[in-house]
This record gives C-alpha cells, structure tokens and sequence, in this order.
C-alpha cells in the first residue's frame, strides 16, 4: 500500500514537472520574448522604454541567459508564488486570475456529480433490463452524447433558451451578483446557475460512463454467485445491488482519473459560449493577444490542479478497492 | 483458434455453411460478422458518402465558395419548387434584397413572377478536378443565370457566402484532417507501443509514464497553447500541417495502449514460441507473426480515434486558434455561429455541426463494428 501511495506521488510530481516544461515552452514558443512584447505594450499605452531599460529588464529576468537557466528561474519565482504580469491588464498574473480558477474547479466537479448521478442509476438500468425500450433509448441518447462537441451542446443550448424562452442562460451569477463580495446569497445564485453548465459538460462523460457501467454489471450477472443468491430467494433488488452493482463500481471509479482531465478541458470551451467566468475567456483572450505570462500561467495551474484531482481520486479508489491496497492491481 | 462452434449461431448451421467457415480466411470471418452489424453498415455507408464529397467538393459545390458579396449577407436557406403543373421541373423564385422600413434590416422577398430552372451537371465555375482535370460541369446549377447569385440551398453567411458550397469544402478539410492525423497518430502509436510491449522492461515503463503522464494533462488548454504559437504569416497548408501535427502528438497514447496491451499478450503465444525456436529474426517475428494477428484491431482503434480529432479540429478552428479563413473547414464554418443573437436571426449557419456529428455518429458506429468483428470474445 505504502509502494502504491509513493509510486502515484511520484507519478504526480513527475506530470507537474513536464506540464510545467510544456507550459514554458508555451510561453517561450512566440517570437520575441517578454520585453519585446512588454516594451510594445508600453510603447501602445504612451510610454516609451529606453534601451538601457530593456536591457536591464532582460538581464533581471535573466533573458540573456541558457534557456535552462531560465526555466529554473521562472519555477523559481512561481514556487514563490510570482507568477510575472499579465501585461494586457497591467496587474499580476495571480490578480488577474482570482476567483475564476476555482470557479473552472467547482464547475468541473459540478459535471462529475451530475456525470455519476445519471450513469449510475441508468447503468444499472440499462444492465438488469437489457435490450429493453429504454435500454435503447439510453443507448442512443449516449451515442448523439458522445458525438455532439461540447461547444455546440452549449450553442444548442443557448440557442433554445434564447429563441423559445427569451432567456440567456449563459453565464454563472445574476448581474445583481457579479461584482458583488462572496456571501450566502452568491453562494445560492451560483448554484442556480450551474445545472446548464454540468450538464452541458458531463453529458458526453456520462454517455461513456453508462455504457462502463452496463457492461461490467452484465459481466457481473452472469457469474454463478448471482444464480446462487436467486436460487436462495433473495429479493431481485438485494441479489443485484447487494454485491454484482459493488463490484461492477470499481472500474467505476476509476474513471474519475481521465473524466477529471476530459472535462476540465472541456470546460474552456463551454464557458467560452456559455460566457462563464472561468479561466477558459481568459485564457483564449491571452493567447490572442500573445500575452504568454498569463496563458502559460493558465496551461499549468489547470494542469497542476488537474494531477492533484486525480491523485486525490486514485487516493479514494485505493480506500474503495481492497484489490489496490493490497498491492494487486 | 476459433471453434466452429462459436461461429455457428452467426451463420445457418448447415453442413455447407459449416464448411464455409471452416475454409474462410480471418478477413472473411470478420466481413460476415461486420455485416450482422446493421449501425456499423450504415456508418460505413455515410462515410463513404463524405469521403465521395470530399473527392469531389467542387463538382457538389455550385458557387466559389469564397466570393464574398455585402448584398447577399444572411440570406435564409431558400425554397426549391420541385413540380411546375404538375411535372417534375425543379425551379427557384429569385431573390430580391430590400431594406425592412421599421427595422432597416435587409430581408429577401421572392419573385414569384419569375422562375429560374435548376439544372442537373449544369455548367458553372470552371475549376480542376482532382487538381488535373479542367471542368465546369457541377451536380447542379441554374439555367441562364450564375448559380452563386440565385441558388442558396443552404443560405449564405454574414459576408453573402453560399453556406452549401462552403459546407462541401469544410468537409474535405475536415475528413482529411481527421485522416491525416490519425496517420501520424498511428505511426507514433505502433512504433511506441510495439516497443514498449515487445521489448518490455525499463523502456517500457519510460513509455508508459509517457503516456499516463500525457493522458492527465487536460488536452484543449495545450491545444489552444501550442496552435496560438502558430505564426500568422503561414499559409492555409503551413497551418494545416501544423495543427494536424500538434492534434496527433497528443492523439497517439490510445493507439500505443492498443499496441502494447497486443503484443503483451501475444508475446506468450505458441506460434511466436514456434517462430523464435525455428530461428525467424526479430523483424519477421514481429511484422509476418505477429502483426497480421492484431491488424484488425489497429484498424478499430484508428477508426475510433479519428471522431476525437474531428471534434478537437472543429473546437479548435472555432475558437479560431485552429485553420483560419480563408481554409474552410467546419470549425471555420462554425465561427460565425458564436454570436447567439445572429444565430436566433439565422439559425441555418448551424448547419455544418449536423455534418459534424453525423461523421462522428459514423465513425464511432463503424469502430464499434470492426472492433466486434475483429474479436468475438472481447
């Protein structure tokens, strides 16, 4: 158990090591580096900085140096918590970032609720009666699931809550909420505001998770410790959810350690149409700009956020399966 | 390996039949069971379908795809008159621009007073086919007018582009892409993952790290990274190139599982036993072995890893990190469908996402079909 917990934290710190080399070579993949676009920036807003300037600034930076000097200065100053400026908005990159990191984390999870709360009970469903309509039906709606790309979920759902209900259901709070300070009634106006979202992105996470769910409790069924549990007169509710449902739900749970990184990419998008305040706006509007700080900054607090997630998930499935505790997998 | 008896509820269990089996070769044994398989049928069948018109976008398309014209902006998908008194002559009523005197938007009022015949192979815009053949001929086109100015099967967008003629090459660039992709997805997946599941060891742990690693990186922020990194300078096909390339460095780690998971587990068969104790070499072991046993199922995996790189070109293109005008592709067409309040005015610019989830919808049906065939037991 012990090896098992040291091996995945290893294998995290090994995934934050090369998203943060990915994240760099983001950052640096641009032509010209941060002075150049720093000085255009500057120069846009009126004020000019002279050579002497920009050659102490590269030299602070330490831009003159190896790039793997740099790279080491640049963990450097994020393990400090210094994440450089977002040049754009002229205030760090922590300022600028706020709230809407966790914002793009309660709306994931709020995706993966909602993912477990439908798959389960359909795949159950769709497993103890098999080839019925419903089964069908659940079969198909999980196949357009899956076809359909979350952003056009989210523009078809815009599109019906604007054309047939006036309504714009884009976006996380009420105007009134906005701006306004964290309190109860914000807490309770973003709730209202997060169904459209979760579903919008579990939706093709669910379709998958369904069909995992049906097919390992059908395996589950056919085993003779059902038959044996029938044969003795157990209630049908009992013979199925009593053992086959529980060990159908370990590859289950597994899941949540690719679901967490698919649905948190997909987030970006979605809140690009469904103009949720997350970092995914941020984000494109970063890269548009080629504001690299930021953006880089972005790509590796997701990534970061996105290893601890499913470490935290693996953590959970070793306290669920035995098989995993005991050092088998 | 496989017993009669497993097949024989597939087929009619004559003696005849029997026989059949018995003699069939594997791709025989895996087309008979893939036609039992009506979705994976029908899959097949569509995605011929879009391959047919990406081969030939020009003739489908009757107007340039790229003439651009402020006075036909936005104009609503038009109405085909199939029968004229009664006889099959298709006809449209053209179109008139004018100005709503309370709104000041344009609408487009038709002249019932004139018809304008459609044409089957009519002539048009001259274009090459294939890139060698020079032709005019186009599937249809109007009598006696330029079909770009009063044909709109689909509408046009906001800069007065026919929507039908656009969608007919949106759907060469992303067929092709999603084609291209996979390709080079595979080479990395085959190579890498028969690798690390023929030699095993501590290079196989180096590639499988690889992959876990790459797996739990949330994919889209990369994307987006790497494709904004794409100079503005580079041409349609420089861009093309490039995306395709960032899309299959990520796309390869389902492939390589695939390959590995394969080769684990036939490296324990008796036949690659008996090939190594007759003294084959590595490279005939692997590729006259080895490789025709697991083919089938490479081809399932790649089947069922172009919709992800269909989906990822169209989110990407649509954020406009992707292709950029002028390619057309159905992320470009898309764009134009991001603002919500000219989507609810002019709800036909969504067309093209029917076309996208219709050729994932194909894919995955066709995937799910080979994979079957390929293994019964699975």
């Amino acid at each position: 158990m012990v090896a098992y917990i040291v091996r995945r934290l290893l294998l995290a710190v090994l995934t934050v090591w090369a998203i943060s080399v990915l994240s760099f070579i983001i950052i640096h993949l641009p032509p010209g580096d941060y002075v150049t676009s720093y000085i255009a920036s500057m120069s846009a807003s009126g004020s000019a900085v002279s050579e002497g300037e920009a050659k102490a600034l590269r030299e602070q930076l330490g831009l003159d140096q190896p790039i793997t000097i740099q790279y080491a200065k640049w963990m450097g100053l994020i393990l400090q918590g210094n994440f450089g400026m977002a040049m754009e908005w002229g205030r760090p990159v922590s300022d600028v970032i706020g709230d809407r990191l966790s914002l793009t984390m309660i709306i994931s999870l709020a995706a993966i609720i909602f993912t477990w709360a439908v798959a389960l009970p359909i795949g159950i469903y769709s497993a103890v009666y098999r080839y019925s309509f419903l089964d069908y039906v659940f079969t198909l709606v999980g196949f357009i699931g899956l076809a359909i790309p979350g952003f056009l979920l989210a523009l078809i759902v815009m599109y019906v809550g604007f054309a047939y209900f006036g309504a714009n259901v884009g976006g996380l709070f009420s105007p009134d909420f906005a701006e306004a300070p964290w309190s109860l009634d914000k807490a309770w106006d973003l709730a209202k505001h997060l169904p459209i979202p979760a579903i919008v992105l579990g939706i093709a996470g669910t379709a998958q998770l369904i069909r995992i769910m049906r097919s390992n409790l059908l395996d589950e069924l056919r085993k003779p410790y059902v038959m044996t549990a029938r044969a003795r007169g157990l209630p049908e509710l009992r013979v199925v959810l009593r053992y086959p449902v529980r060990v159908a739900l370990n590859p289950f749970i597994s899941t949540i350690g690719y679901l967490l990184p698919y649905i948190v990419s997909g987030s970006i998008i979605v809140s690009l149409v469904l103009s949720l305040p997350t970092v995914g706006p941020l984000l494109l509007k970063a890269l548009i700009a080629q504001d690299m700080f930021l953006a880089g900054t972005i790509v590796l607090l997701l990534g970061v956020m996105t290893v601890v997630g499913t470490l935290l998930s693996d953590l959970l499935l070793m306290w669920v399966d035995p098989r995993i505790r005991f050092g088998r997998e | 390996m496989s017993s009669p008896a497993i097949i024989a509820p597939l087929e009619a269990p004559s003696v005849d039949a029997e026989q059949r089996i018995a003699v069939a070769t594997q791709w025989q044994l895996m087309w008979w069971r893939f036609r039992k398989h009506k979705l994976a049928l029908g899959g097949t069948i569509v995605l011929a379908l879009f391959y047919f018109v990406s081969l030939f976008a020009d003739f489908f398309a009757y107007a340039d795809p790229n003439e651009s014209d402020a006075q036909r902006s936005l104009i609503a998908p038009q109405t085909i008159h199939w029968f004229d008194d009664g006889r099959f002559a298709p006809y449209v009523h053209p179109l008139k621009g004018t100005r709503d005197p309370k709104t000041f938007k344009r609408v487009y009022v038709p002249d019932p007073a004139r018809k304008i015949p459609l044409q089957f192979f009519a002539r048009g815009e001259p274009y090459q086919l294939f890139g060698f053949i020079p032709t005019d001929r186009h599937l249809f086109g109007v009598e006696g007018a330029k079909a770009g100015e009063t044909m709109f099967l689909m509408g046009t967008d906001t800069q007065g582009r026919d929507l039908w003629s656009r969608l007919m090459f949106a759907t060469r660039t992303s067929m092709t892409i999603g084609l291209v992709s996979v390709a080079l997805s595979l080479v990395l997946g085959v190579v890498l993952g028969g690798v690390s599941g023929y030699f095993g060891g501590a290079i196989d742990s180096v590639i499988q790290r690889i992959i876990e690693i790459l797996r739990s990186i949330p994919t889209i922020p990369l994307w987006m990274g790497l494709a904004a990194a794409v100079p503005n300078d580079w041409s349609v096909m420089q861009v093309y190139f490039a995306i395709t390339i960032i899309i299959s460095l990520i796309g390869w780690t389902e492939l390589a599982r695939v390959v590995r998971g394969r080769f684990i587990s036939l490296k324990s068969e008796d036949f690659v036993m008996a090939a190594e104790l007759v003294g084959c070499n590595k490279s005939r072991i692997i590729f006259r072995h080895m490789v025709p046993s697991f083919i089938s199922h490479i081809i399932a995996a790649t089947t069922l890893a172009i919709p992800a790189i269909i989906i990822s070109e169209t989110s990407l293109s649509f954020l406009g990190l992707g292709l950029r005008p002028p390619a057309i592709s159905w992320g470009v067409l898309l764009q134009d469908a991001q603002n919500i309040q000219a989507l609810v005015l002019s709800p036909w610019l969504l067309f093209p996402s029917i076309a996208v989830v219709v050729a994932v919808l194909a894919f995955n049906f066709m995937g799910d079909g080979i994979r079957d065939a390929a293994d019964p037991y699975l």
